[in-house]
């Protein structure tokens, strides 16, 4: 086991794959001979070459749909959009060519491609620059959603969606990056589609992904000091959405609260939590709550920020508001 | 059409192929309306007669293993491409045997055996995946090309300059080919493109442009192959701009209110077929029994269509789940 960060980690998935497998080839604005606005692909292109390691011209619609059109055909494509904020610009790809051509086409074809964008909130970047949008991939059949959180899933679930073929989305936030964390030796990967339970206890579940998985972390400690033990299961992604593991946990806990960085209205929480009634309501001892972003364009100034996103404390006030 | 002998050196042979695939794909788009109307086929309809030329001199000018991506105009392309004409029928009938096994219907035709990938029906969305089609072309080293097929409208979306960019930034092996039939559903090309000639677009990418006649196959044969061999040869993408009309509403529900009888006559006179047809007889590359004998055949090979789609089988109702994921 070694420890590194966020970054290293997806870093380190892609050059051994890449090793791997010749189709798979990277593409994006700054990936190359900038090694990435994160870094995160740091050393490609010195290492694969131009062939290999393709820097575009700010295009979002264009990068996502040459990454299509070529996976059609047999290559691999890892398309990185600057941010996620971007995606929204290549959205008519995404939704519309990319998630819908193999279900279009009868099956005729497949597209075995993984968008990687980074994305979330919390550095002063204004409305523009802050979203986190896995509610809108969520929400769209054909694509697969994956999120991680820790240094050992950010590597082996990137391995595994290199090597899947359906479209992904990889969302990245911007604030794990920098996270320390062991990952195991070796190749290893991790199945798409399967939570993991970060912290176990028994009095409430806290559902949560992505950065919002080390706040819970954060509250579930602070409320075992005062006697509450909370489950953080972090669903490492929407799709396919694990509810195996979160129903489990909440027939133990009979309390839940989905906790998510994007706005609350139309968030993922909502699909969870109807999940939980729908499956599971009579193990519920009391409604099922969502925290979420504050129905907000995301403003600019420190304070206003900090009180749009969920925090430690946010999350502390609804949990006592059931246990 | 003109009439000199020497304008295509191309053989009787092929000449008659060319236009036994322009009748089929009339014959096909003339069926549908009556079938359309009678329930047979749903949601969109959008027929390509008048503009066979252009689908038909593109196949012609390519090779069986060479790609071709188009909108949603597209019975006319696949059929040229080589699709069975029984399939293209059949998915307009949304039956499983259809070449997208009925879940695509008329904007969504596919058939990966002949390297056709795909319609579209979002204006201009395709023209990045031809652009990665052809990247991933030039990546494994093949000789293929991909031709790419799109309406006037698309010129001025803004997917068709970037694009355009990227074709030409890494000079892969794509033709773009703008069917320029005057219409943007309703709107004309004059009250949608503030440059009229959509050929010129291409030079702010630095890639050749050039315009056509759309109504003459020869004419297109002719300039789709010169781009295409320069294409295969590393030289890039070119830009084709043909001019063509389309004979029927942009789709079936179209009241063609926008367009004056006087316009549709003086297009109709230049219809690609007939003066195909009386061409190919007067520089004695057919005669008159051969030229009725393949619209003879052609009217069979339509009507066997039909009753293959008639009698074919809808998808079953466990269809509705598969092919949206591969795992």
């Amino acid at each position: 086991m070694a420890e590194i960060t966020c970054r290293e980690a997806l870093n380190q998935a892609m050059h051994e794959e890449m090793a791997r497998d010749d189709r798979i080839f990277i593409l994006g604005e700054d990936v190359g001979l900038y090694e990435g606005s994160f870094k995160v692909t740091k050393g490609l292109l010195a290492r694969f070459g131009d062939r290999r390691v393709v820097d575009t011209p700010i295009s979002e619609a264009g990068i996502v749909g040459l990454a299509c059109g070529a996976a059609m055909i047999g290559l691999r494509p890892i398309a990185e959009l600057m941010t996620v904020n971007f995606s929204i610009v290549a959205m008519d790809q995404i939704m519309n060519h990319v998630a819908v051509a193999r279900y279009m086409f009868g099956g005729r074809v497949k597209v075995p491609l993984v968008i990687r964008a980074p994305g979330g909130a919390g550095h002063q970047l204004g409305a523009q620059h802050s979203h986190s949008l896995e509610p809108i991939f969520l929400h769209c059949p054909g694509l697969r959603v994956i999120v991680p959180s820790v240094p050992a899933d950010a590597k082996g679930l990137l391995k595994s969606a290199i090597r899947s073929d359906d479209p992904i989305m990889f969302l990245e936030h911007e604030g794990i990056y920098g996270v320390k964390g062991e990952v195991p030796d070796g190749d290893y990967t991790i199945p798409l589609g399967v939570a993991d339970i970060k912290r176990p206890g028994g009095d409430v579940t806290l559902i949560t992904l992505s950065r919002m998985v080390y706040v819970c972390l954060e509250a579930a400690k602070q409320l075992a000091a005062a006697g509450i033990e909370a489950e953080v299961v972090d669903l490492r992604g929407l799709n396919p959405l694990d509810m195996v593991t979160v129903l489990d946990s909440v027939r133990k806990t009979r309390r839940a609260i989905t906790v998510e960085e994007s706005w609350l209205t139309g968030g993922w929480g909502g699909e969870v939590a109807a999940r939980i009634m729908e499956e599971a309501f009579d193990s519920l001892d009391a409604p099922v709550l969502r925290v979420g972003c504050a129905d907000v364009p995301m403003p600019y100034n420190k304070k206003l920020e900090k009180a749009a996103i969920p925090d430690v404390a946010r999350v502390i006030a609804r949990v006592r508001e059931i246990v | 059409m003109k009439g000199k002998k020497e304008r295509t050196r191309l053989e009787s042979r092929e000449l008659l192929s060319m236009y036994r695939d322009m009748v089929r794909i009339r014959d096909f788009e003339e069926a549908c309306p009556r079938l359309y109307s009678q329930g047979k086929m749903g949601g969109f309809l959008h027929l390509y007669s008048g503009q066979e030329a252009v689908g038909v001199g593109v196949a012609h000018a390519i090779h069986p293993h060479d790609y071709m991506i188009a909108a949603y105009r597209e019975h006319g392309l696949i059929l040229a491409k080589g699709a069975h004409p029984n399939a293209v029928m059949a998915e307009l009938f949304g039956k499983a045997t259809g070449c997208s096994r009925g879940k695509g219907g008329s904007m969504h035709m596919f058939d990966p055996d002949i390297r056709f990938m795909g319609g579209y029906g979002i204006v201009g969305g395709h023209l990045p995946l031809a652009v990665g089609l052809a990247f991933s072309i030039t990546y494994q080293g093949g000789d293929e090309v991909v031709v790419c097929l799109f309406g006037d409208g698309a010129t001025n979306q803004g997917v068709f300059h970037e694009a355009m960019n990227m074709a030409a930034l890494y000079q892969v092996p794509v033709v773009f080919i703008c069917e320029n039939n005057g219409y943007g559903i309703g709107t004309s090309v004059i009250r949608a493109s503030a440059m009229e000639s959509l050929y010129k677009k291409s030079c702010a990418y630095e890639t050749p442009g050039l315009k056509i006649d759309g109504m003459d196959v020869l004419e297109v044969y002719e300039a789709v192959r010169e781009a295409v061999q320069r294409a295969r040869e590393g030289g890039g993408p070119t830009y084709i701009e043909a001019i063509t009309y389309r004979f029927r509403g942009h789709s079936i529900s179209d009241p063609g209110t926008y367009r004056s009888e006087q316009e549709k006559k003086i297009w109709r006179e230049r219809d690609p077929i007939p003066n195909f047809s009386a061409w190919l007889q007067a520089e004695n590359h057919a005669t008159a029994e051969e030229i009725a004998s393949i619209e003879s055949e052609e009217k069979s090979v339509v009507a066997e269509a039909i009753r293959f789609a008639e009698e074919s089988a809808d998808p079953g109702p466990d269809e509705l789940w598969t092919d949206v994921y591969v795992e």
